[in-house]
């Protein structure tokens, strides 16, 4: 206690202040110069989203200063409580929220700023996972155990869902990493890999029979290469079942379950068929802003694609286009560095810790924040399908920031008390 | 620390390789991969074409033929658009409501944020009337736009028209011309097209994904300017053309006058004409179309698509080719009894009249047609009666050499070859052996299927005039401020016939005017040579020709004028050629001795009637080559071939690039 009195900024992981404090203003920036107009030049306008944007930064940085004046361990008895509020959230917006862009996400607040309760989900559902796993005598290795951890993270998915919002759900399965830290089978994982694997070769090559037949060869031939080993065998075999299964699923639904403009989305992703002008324009103006950035950029405020609007949702979804495009392949690379030198960073944090609270925690931040990075970056690249979701610190939009803010801050703080007293 | 530790470095395995893959990607399409890098110019770069001014066309003293004014016209840009009195501007235009609508549509359709043409060419009261009140009406806006003007209305056919380009042309053009441009269609703007459009110039302008302009693509790096049009000087004299016109107003016929020095055209008249101002402007299309339906073709440029039989005025020809071929001499006579016997015909001469004997010159001064019907017998016969084809060639390729029955390449579209007949004709009409010089015995008067161009008419005069050469014939004097002059008109073209037997014809000539037919014509003081010449015409009235030069030493100018349907070449065309010679050598147009006035040509009024006139043109239709060359002309004023066409004109093309920096 009395080390925490002598500043409350004792035993704070700084680089990880420093790359949150560094992703803030490249974002500031980039929005700046994705909407730039001559007409309002000042930084501080609130008619103008890098104007907001400055503000919000603000209100983060006062936010997570709060955080890191909290007590510890109220984190981990606040989680059920936070997760309750969250999921009520979740429930209100599917009934008062307002649909913007096809998905019924936000709550309209005073002052016309708006709520978007799933980013905050995001980080309740890593407090009350990690509250959850850290209890005692919980295994992830046992059925009871697994799935109510499951049903943490597939309750508020589900209701994400519904909104629909098909990129914010998809963000929770990246907790299959925490799950495999604490234990899971890593099967899980390759199951995983496995599945995104054949569901693009499935649709991409729409050659059943060479697929489900190579599955086959390939599970004979690891089965007779290991034939001493009876428990691989089986193994084996049920995973050659599920993949089967799976692979008919994928054939099943693409032909017979999904709309003709879901459709259009994932071949426009995996190259079936290019429609530059209509479905695909985004992603492919996307390519250009970026492409055309070259090796230094075409310099700050100097990009053609983003300035003059080619690029849509140019300040939120698509916000990295013009890092590409005004500070190319350099840029992407000191960008793409900092998220995973975060990332890095944030495992390193958690294997220090003493309490399975923060790194249980901790690990659910780097997983959801890699995630938004694999995906935003890879969807404006166009090597995954076009799911809206921001990145982290960077995107336009108060929710997302704050919410990032807190999950980050509230690991500060958690680390920063790491010499501490093991909560819960 | 639990038993799952070492299960970080497989987690942090996985973010560095997916990173790694994202890198890899970034590096494929921003470093190895250029596409981008264009799409993303293609995008943003829009190209805005500056049009060069189109070079004005001065008379040879430098006065101005054709240049350009500025009309206004409204544009309107719809997304500017604010509620406004749409009544009142309606009004202004007088357009109705229903009008405003559809135009204010297709503009709509066109670009929401690009100006489009709502109002052509305002009038001048209208554009002061409105442009003090445009504040009123927002997202209509007044602007320039160049268009051709004629101060004096000279020239029609000469000049010839421009208009908008046609998608063949535009496809054909290798991308120079686009939608909306303008081309020359007929005359000089089309003959010397590619020097008269100048060059377009290049702004490239950064655009927004709406069109919207957002200043200079790479300052200005790539852009380049208008070249404007090169100025052409003409060989016309713009006084002489008007008096010419003038002369033949309600008549139908043509004047070619040239320079024999130098070949240059001096007037260039094609009655019935037209105001070239009715083809620009506002009214254009409805002036177009009653023109093209005018039943006098006054789009036919006579000068070179209408052909006549020469007549009496190919005596002089024929004549000089006798003596270069050794079968007459200056002193060879002829008893005329008023008529010539040829195998069993007996063709008369003029009036029955008894010209008694008769020398090479008094032949050409009286016009008689028996001498020249013996001479041209005897140029036939001269191989026996076995090799009458192979004599008639020989006879054939001499007139040839004087230009008829082909092109003289005249800087003019459209040109006709008029009619020289080839032996192959009458072993056709006849069988072959089975004619004799007593049956083509008419061509050796200028009459049969003999046709002459007045240009071809007017530049036998020329050779006469130069003693036994010419320069091709030519429009343009001079190209651009460097007065620049093509190398083909300074060449001279030689016609076979020697210097020296030049001298006894032209005494002929000079004795026309002098004594002869065209007496009534001869200007006091000035020596004119000339022959009168009355072209068959079996649907009507004869064509009254004249041909002259003037004067006798050192030519000045030579003429040729054609008056359909006036009957013999005295009663009309000697004098107005004669007034046309008077005005240029002296710039001003005396009565006659013999009484006859300018005023009493200017007012008569020749036009036939339609009726007549009509026919005469189907029975054209079917004989003359003239006429084949018109229908092709009025087809191309619909479907324009390239004027940058290399087969056609390779002389301008090579020309221009050597004249035009950079140019291809």
């Amino acid at each position: 206690m009395s080390n925490q009195q002598r500043s409350f900024f004792f035993n704070v992981d700084w680089l990880t202040v420093l790359i949150y404090l560094a992703l803030c203003a490249i974002g500031v920036l980039s929005i700046h110069s994705a909407v730039f107009d001559p007409k309002n030049a000042s930084i501080v306008d609130l008619d103008t989203n890098y104007g907001k944007q400055f503000v919000f930064v603000i209100v983060a940085i006062v936010l997570g200063i709060f955080i890191l004046l909290l007590e510890s361990r109220f984190l981990s008895a606040l989680a059920p409580a936070i997760y309750t509020i969250t999921i009520v959230l979740l429930l209100l917006v599917l009934v008062v929220g307002r649909n913007v862009g096809g998905n019924q996400a936000w709550i309209p607040l005073p002052g016309g700023f708006r709520l978007q309760p799933s980013e905050f989900a995001k980080f309740a559902t890593c407090l009350l996972l990690a509250r959850y796993l850290s209890g005692t005598n919980i295994k992830v290795t046992e059925i009871k155990s697994f799935a109510i951890a499951a049903g943490i993270i597939f309750f508020p998915m589900i209701l994400i869902l519904l909104q629909p919002d098909a990129g914010s759900t998809l963000v929770f399965s990246s907790l299959l990493f925490v799950l495999y830290r604490e234990g899971l089978s890593p099967y899980f994982l390759i199951l995983e890999g496995l599945f995104i694997t054949l569901f693009v070769l499935t649709l991409k090559l729409n050659n059943l029979p060479l697929i489900i037949g190579s599955i086959i060869v390939i599970t004979i031939a690891i089965i007779l290469l290991f034939r001493r080993n009876r428990k691989l065998m089986t193994t084996l075999l049920i995973g050659a079942g599920i993949l089967i299964t799976f692979v008919l699923s994928v054939q099943f639904l693409y032909t017979k379950v999904l709309k003709h403009h879901q459709k259009e989305r994932i071949d426009i992703v995996l190259g079936i068929e290019s429609d530059p002008h209509g479905k695909g324009y985004n992603v492919n103006q996307s390519k250009i802003a970026i492409g055309s950035g070259k090796l230094w950029g075409k310099g700050y405020m100097q990009g053609t694609q983003t300035k003059y609007k080619f690029v849509p949702e140019q300040s939120t979804d698509f916000i990295f286009c013009t890092v590409g495009e005004e500070f190319g392949f350099a840029g992407s690379v000191v960008v793409l560095g900092l998220y995973l030198l975060l990332v890095l960073r944030i495992i390193y944090i958690a294997e220090r810790q003493r309490s399975p609270f923060s790194r249980i925690y901790a690990y659910g931040v780097a997983s959801i924040i890699f995630f938004h990075v694999v995906i935003n970056i890879g969807m404006t690249i166009g090597i995954v399908p076009s799911i809206g979701i921001p990145l982290p610190l960077i995107s336009y939009g108060g929710s997302s920031l704050l919410s990032f803010t807190v999950m980050l801050f509230i690991l500060i703080k958690l680390d920063s008390n790491r010499m501490g007293m093991i909560y819960a | 620390m639990n038993q799952y530790f070492e299960r970080r470095y497989i987690i942090g395995g996985i973010f560095i390789t997916l990173i790694l893959v994202l890198l890899g990607r970034l590096f494929y399409i921003q470093i190895i991969d250029d596409r981008y890098a264009y799409y993303a110019a293609k995008n943003a770069k829009r190209q805005f074409i500056l049009y060069p001014a189109r070079g004005p066309i001065l008379d040879r003293n430098g006065k101005t033929l054709v240049t350009n004014e500025l009309v206004y016209d409204v544009s309107v840009t719809p997304k500017e658009i604010k509620p406004f009195d749409t009544l009142e501007f309606c009004k202004l235009l007088s357009i109705d409501k229903t009008e405003f609508d559809k135009r204010l549509a297709k503009a709509r359709k066109y670009s929401q944020n690009t100006p489009s043409p709502f109002e052509k060419q305002l009038s001048p009261q209208l554009y002061a009337s409105l442009q003090e009140r445009m504040s009123e009406f927002p997202g209509f806006r007044t602007g320039p736009h160049p268009i051709r003007s004629y101060p004096d209305s000279v020239a029609a056919q000469f000049l010839g028209y421009i208009g908008e380009v046609n998608d063949n042309v535009i496809s054909k053009s290798g991308g120079y011309y686009h939608l909306g441009d303008y081309i020359g269609i007929s005359g000089v703007e089309k003959a010397y097209e590619p020097i008269l459009r100048g060059q377009k110039g290049i702004r490239n302008m950064l655009v927004d994904s709406r069109g919207e302009q957002k200043g200079s693509y790479a300052n200005g790096a790539f852009d380049t300017l208008a070249v404007p049009g090169e100025k052409l000087t003409s060989s016309l004299d713009i006084k002489l053309q008007k008096l010419g016109e003038k002369l033949m107003q309600n008549k139908v016929g043509s004047i070619v006058a040239i320079e024999p020095s130098t070949g240059e055209i001096l007037a260039f008249v094609s009655t019935p004409s037209y105001d070239p101002n009715l083809l620009v402007g506002h009214d254009r299309s409805a002036n177009y179309g009653k023109l093209s339906n005018d039943p006098y073709v006054p789009f036919l440029v006579r000068p070179i698509q209408a052909s006549y039989p020469p007549g009496s005025s190919f005596k002089p020809l024929s004549a000089l080719i006798a003596m270069q071929e050794g079968i007459i001499t200056p002193q060879t006579t002829y008893n005329c009894p008023g008529y010539y016997v040829a195998g069993n015909r007996r063709i008369a001469c003029f009036h029955n009249e008894r010209h008694g004997t008769v020398n090479l010159a008094s032949a050409v001064a009286e016009s008689c047609n028996g001498y020249f019907d013996m001479v041209f017998e005897k140029l036939i016969n001269r191989l026996g009666a076995k090799q009458t084809d192979s004599a008639f060639t020989s006879w054939r390729n001499n007139v040839a050499k004087f230009g008829l029955g082909g092109k003289l390449d005249l800087d003019l579209p459209g040109e006709g070859t008029g009619l020289l007949p080839k032996a192959s004709l009458y072993d056709k009409m006849y069988h072959k052996g089975g004619w004799r010089s007593s049956t083509v015995i008419s061509l050796g008067i200028g009459q049969g299927e003999l046709g002459a161009t007045p240009l071809q008419l007017a530049n036998i005069e020329a050779t006469i005039a130069n003693h036994g050469f010419y320069y091709k014939p030519h429009l343009i004097k001079s190209i651009g401020d460097r007065q620049i002059i093509k190398k083909e008109y300074t060449e001279k073209n030689y016609v076979g016939v020697d210097a020296q037997y030049f001298e006894p014809v032209i005494d002929g000539m000079q004795a026309v005017v002098d004594r002869g037919t065209a007496a009534a014509s001869k200007i006091p003081g000035i020596i004119m040579c000339g022959k009168t010449g009355t072209a068959d015409n079996s649907h009507g009235q004869a064509h009254s020709v004249f041909v002259a030069f003037a004067p006798r030493e050192n030519p000045k100018i030579a003429i040729a004028v054609v008056v359909e349907n006036g009957g013999q070449g005295s009663s009309w065309a000697a004098p107005i050629a004669s007034f046309m010679v008077e005005k240029y050598l002296r710039d001003s147009i005396t009565t006659r001795p013999s009484g006859i006035s300018p005023e009493k040509y200017i007012n008569a009024n020749l036009m036939p009637d339609i009726n007549v006139y009509i026919n005469q043109q189907k029975r054209r239709a079917r004989l003359d080559s003239a006429r084949r060359a018109r229908t092709d002309s009025i087809k191309k004023a619909q479907a324009i071939k390239s004027a940058t066409n290399k087969n056609k004109k390779p002389a301008i093309t090579n020309y221009l690039s050597a004249i035009i920096p950079g140019k291809r």
